[in-house]
C-alpha cells in the first residue's frame, strides 16, 4: 500500500470518531456512511454508475480493518453477501440495474434465511443493458419482485447526498432489527453528484450486538446454527412464510417514511422519489409563486410505500401526479392508496432522460387548468 | 461374558461431528462415507466448535441437518463464495463446502475457479459421480462420453454436448492452490486413503497454505442404474481411467511453505511480481 | 473377541459391507424388513471376526459399530 493514499478517501479527514461536515459524491457518502455504521465487508463488482462507491470501498477499507473484495460476478458477489451476513457481520454490496438483475438470486435467498445485509442499486436506464444514465427504472424490481418467492425487500430511496448518507447508516439497524436484506434504491444522478454533508460517527463493530443465530462457530457451547431456505415439507414452508409476512407487517407498521412538502392545502399532489423529486420539487416551488396549490409528497421508503400518510392527503387533494425517471411504475401504488378518489396522473422520462422542472411546471399547469375547467362546469 | 464386555473397547462408531440422523441418500451412496470422513477429520482435529459447513444443492443438499458444526445451505454453486465470505469475517474458522459435479463444475464453476484463484484458504469436499443425482439423472459436466443418462439418452455425444471437465487438473493450474488431490472410496483401502486426503486438505487450510480441494470419484448406484456393488465395478472400469487418482498439486511437497510462495516463484521473472530489494518503487 | 453390531435404524442394506468383509460374516437379512423397508445387514459369525473395521469403513450410512 503506497504511503501517499490518505486515509479518508476523498476528504483526507483524520478524526473518524466524531460528525463532521465535507463535501462528497452521493456513491462516496454512501460508502463512508455504511462504514461508520459498522460495516466492514464489501463484495462487489464493476458497473457503472456505483464505480465510485466500490473504489471508495477499495481504497478506504484496509484504514479501517475491513475487507473490499472484487468478486468474480454479481452472483458471487451478493453470495459473498450472504456468507458474510451468515457469520454474523454487517455487509453490503452495491451495483447498477443490470448487476441487481443478477444479485436477485442472493437477495431472495437472503429473504429466505431471513438474513440482514445492504444492497445498494445505483439505477441506470434498462432493460437489458439499458444505459448508463440515470433512472428509475427498477421501481417495480425493487418493490414487487427482488428476486423469486414470497418476500420483501425493505427500500429506501435518498433524494440528496445527507440522504444517502444518512440512510446507509440507519439501514444496517433495520436490516438487523428485521433480519432482512435492505435496499437502497439511488440513481446515477445521486451518486455522481456531489454536495456538503455532514459524515455521522463512526461505530466499532465489536460494539453490536452478537448475533445469536449467526454461523461463526458453535464453540462446543450450543447446538450447531444452520442457515437455509430450504423447507420440502409444504406445511413448514407456508408456516415460516406465513411468519416472514406477520414481520412484513411489522415493517409496514412501524418503518414507513415519506416528506410532505406543502401538501396541506394542496389541490394537486405531486409525489415523486430520489432524483425526481428534486426535479418535481423545483416544479412545486415555481408553481406555487404562480399560485398554484401544489404539493410535494415523497416517499422515502418504497416498500414499505408510504400508505399512511399519502391517505391524509387523501381528504383534500383534488389531482395527483406521479413524476418518475421510467415509463409509470410507482403510479401503481399512488394509485392504490388514492383508489379513484381522485385522477392520478403520470409524467415521467425514461432511458436515462431526466426530465426538467419546466416539464414537470408545464404538465401541472394542464392539470390544474383542468381542475379549473371542472370546477367550471 | 462380563469381563469380556469390559475389556471390549469401541474401535469404530459415529464421530461426534456427525449428528445421528439418517440421511436422505440412496441405499449405498458414496456421499454417506465421504460426509461420514469429514466428520471424524472434524472430530480428529477437535475442531468441531470452530467449523463452518457450506451445503450444496443436490444430493447432499442436506447437509446441514448432518454435520454437528454450524452449518450454511448455499444456493447452486455458490458455496465457494459463501465459504469465502464466512472465511474473510472469521479467518480462524474451518470452513469447508460440500459440492457435487453439477454444483461445483457446471453452474459453480466461476466461483470455484475464482475461490481457487484467490487463493481462499478453504477446504472443498468435490464428489465426482458424472451425474445429476437429485433431480434425477441428468448429464453432468463430469459425465464421460457415450455415458447414458436422462438427457443424454443415446450416450453423452461429444460432438453436441462437448467434453467432461476434469476438475483437478483445471485447478491445478491456478496459483492460489495449495492441495488438490483425487481419491475414491470404493474398497476399505481406498477409504483410508481418502480420509488421508481430507485431512491433509483441512490442515493446509488450517495451516493458511491456501485453497484445498480433494476429489472424490463416487457413485450412483441409483441413477446409474445399477447395485452399489456393480456401480463400483462400473465406476472403476469407466470414471477411473478418465479421472485418474493421485495427488494433482501438493505446493509443501514442491518444495514452498504455501501457494503464495509457490506463485511468486512461478512469477520470478515479472518484476511487477516480485518486490525488488529496495523496496517499493512508490 | 471382537464385535459388530448393525444399528438397523441406520442400515438402508446396501450390502457394501457384505462386500467388504474379508472373512465373509457379513449378509442381508432376507427374512426380514427395517421400519424403512430395507433388508437389514447382520454379523451372521461373530466368532470369525477378526476387528478389521472393513464392513465399518465401508458402510454409507454409519450403522455399524465395531469394539474390540
Amino acid at each position: 500500500m503506497c504511503a501517499h493514499v490518505p486515509r479518508c478517501g476523498h476528504y483526507g479527514g483524520e478524526v473518524e470518531d466524531m460528525a463532521e461536515k465535507v463535501l462528497m459524491k452521493g456513491n462516496e457518502a454512501l460508502a463512508e456512511s455504511a462504514m461508520r455504521a459498522g460495516c466492514r465487508f464489501f463484495f462487489g463488482y464493476p458497473i457503472t454508475p456505483q464505480t465510485e462507491l466500490a473504489a471508495y470501498m477499495a481504497k478506504r477499507m484496509p484504514y479501517v480493518g475491513g475487507t473490499y473484495l472484487q468478486a468474480e460476478s454479481e452472483i458471487a458477489a451478493i453470495n459473498m453477501v450472504y456468507g458474510a451476513a451468515a457469520a454474523g457481520a454487517r455487509v453490503m454490496t452495491s451495483s447498477s440495474s443490470p448487476g441487481v438483475s443478477l444479485k436477485s438470486e442472493g437477495i431472495s435467498y437472503m429473504a429466505g434465511a431471513d438474513l440482514p445485509g445492504l444492497i445498494i442499486n445505483v439505477q441506470r436506464g434498462g432493460p437489458g443493458l439499458g444505459g448508463i444514465q440515470p433512472s428509475q427504472s427498477d421501481y417495480w424490481q425493487a418493490t414487487r419482485a427482488m428476486g423469486h418467492g414470497d418476500f420483501h425487500c425493505i427500500v429506501f430511496a435518498p433524494s440528496t447526498v445527507q440522504e444517502m448518507c444518512d440512510l446507509a447508516y440507519g439501514a444496517f439497524d433495520i436490516a438487523d432489527k428485521y433480519r432482512n436484506p435492505v435496499m437502497i434504491l439511488a440513481d446515477g444522478m445521486l451518486g455522481q453528484m456531489m454536495e456538503p454533508v455532514e459524515l455521522p460517527k463512526m461505530i466499532d463493530p465489536k460494539t453490536l450486538p452478537e448475533k445469536d443465530w449467526a454461523t461463526t462457530g458453535h464453540g462446543d457451547k450450543r447446538e450447531h446454527n444452520v442457515i437455509n431456505s430450504l423447507y420440502l415439507t409444504a406445511d413448514h414452508l407456508e408456516k415460516l412464510n406465513q411468519a416472514r409476512f406477520e414481520k412484513y407487517a411489522r415493517v409496514e407498521a412501524e418503518e414507513q417514511r415519506s416528506e410532505s412538502y406543502l401538501c396541506d392545502d394542496a389541490d394537486i399532489i405531486v409525489v415523486a422519489f430520489g432524483a425526481s423529486s428534486r426535479v418535481a420539487r423545483s416544479a412545486v416551488n415555481t408553481a406555487r409563486e404562480q399560485g398554484i396549490k401544489v404539493g410535494l409528497f415523497r416517499p422515502i421508503t418504497l416498500w414499505p410505500f408510504p400508505k399512511v400518510a399519502l391517505e391524509e392527503t387523501c381528504s383534500h387533494a383534488k389531482a395527483y401526479l406521479s413524476v418518475e425517471m421510467n415509463m409509470g411504475q410507482m403510479i401503481d401504488d399512488v394509485k392504490l392508496v388514492v383508489a379513484g378518489r381522485a385522477p392520478v396522473e403520470f409524467y415521467g422520462r425514461t432511458g436515462g432522460v431526466i426530465p426538467t422542472p419546466n416539464e414537470v411546471l408545464t404538465k401541472i399547469k394542464e392539470m390544474q387548468a383542468s381542475l379549473i375547467g371542472k370546477a367550471g362546469e | 461374558m462380563a469381563e469380556t464386555t469390559k475389556e471390549m473397547k469401541v474401535v469404530f462408531e459415529r464421530p461426534h461431528a456427525l449428528l445421528p440422523v439418517v440421511t436422505n441418500y440412496c441405499p449405498g451412496c458414496t456421499h454417506g462415507i465421504v460426509n461420514r470422513l469429514v466428520a471424524e477429520v472434524i472430530d480428529e482435529l477437535g475442531v468441531e466448535g470452530k467449523t463452518v459447513g457450506i451445503a450444496p444443492v443436490g444430493c447432499s443438499v442436506m447437509a446441514y441437518d448432518f454435520f454437528a458444526c454450524d452449518m450454511i445451505e448455499a444456493a447452486h454453486g455458490r458455496a465457494p463464495a459463501v465459504a469465502t465470505a464466512v472465511k474473510r469475517v472469521h479467518p480462524d474458522n474451518v470452513v469447508f463446502a460440500y459440492q457435487g459435479d453439477g454444483d461445483l463444475a457446471s453452474i459453480g464453476m466461476a466461483e470455484t475457479v475464482h475461490a481457487a484463484t484467490r487463493g481462499e484458504n478453504i477446504t472443498v469436499i468435490f464428489i465426482n459421480n458424472a451425474i445429476y443425482g437429485m433431480t434425477g439423472g441428468q448429464m453432468a459436466p463430469t459425465s464421460l462420453p457415450n455415458q447414458i443418462t436422462q438427457t443424454s439418452p443415446y450416450g453423452r455425444d461429444v460432438s453436441k454436448a462437448g467434453y467432461p471437465v476434469r476438475v483437478c487438473e483445471l485447478l491445478s493450474t491456478l496459483d492460489g492452490v495449495a492441495y488438490l488431490e483425487r481419491v475414491t472410496v470404493d474398497t476399505p483401502k481406498s477409504v483410508r486413503n481418502a480420509k488421508k486426503a481430507i485431512r491433509k486438505a483441512f490442515d493446509t487450510q488450517i495451516a493458511k497454505k491456501g485453497y484445498s480441494l480433494v476429489e472424490v470419484v463416487s457413485t450412483c448406484p441409483t441413477n446409474w442404474g445399477l447395485t452399489p456393488s456393480e456401480a463400483f465395478a462400473w465406476m472403476r472400469e469407466n470414471m477411473l481411467p478418465y479421472y485418474p487418482l493421485g495427488v494433482y498439486k501438493d505446493v509443501v511437497a514442491d518444495g514452498y511453505a504455501n501457494a503464495a510462495e509457490a506463485a511468486l516463484d512461478r512469477a520470478k521473472d515479472c518484476p511487477l511480481v516480485v518486490p525488488s530489494e529496495e523496496g517499493s518503487n512508490s | 473377541m471382537p464385535r459388530v453390531s448393525v444399528d438397523e435404524g441406520f442400515c438402508k442394506g446396501c450390502g457394501n459391507c457384505v462386500d467388504a468383509c474379508p472373512v465373509s460374516i457379513m449378509e442381508l437379512a432376507m427374512d426380514r424388513i427395517t421400519p424403512k423397508g430395507y433388508h437389514p445387514a447382520q454379523c451372521v459369525d461373530q466368532e470369525k471376526c477378526i476387528g478389521c473395521c472393513s464392513c465399518a469403513l465401508m458402510c454409507p450410512d454409519v450403522a455399524i459399530t465395531v469394539e474390540r
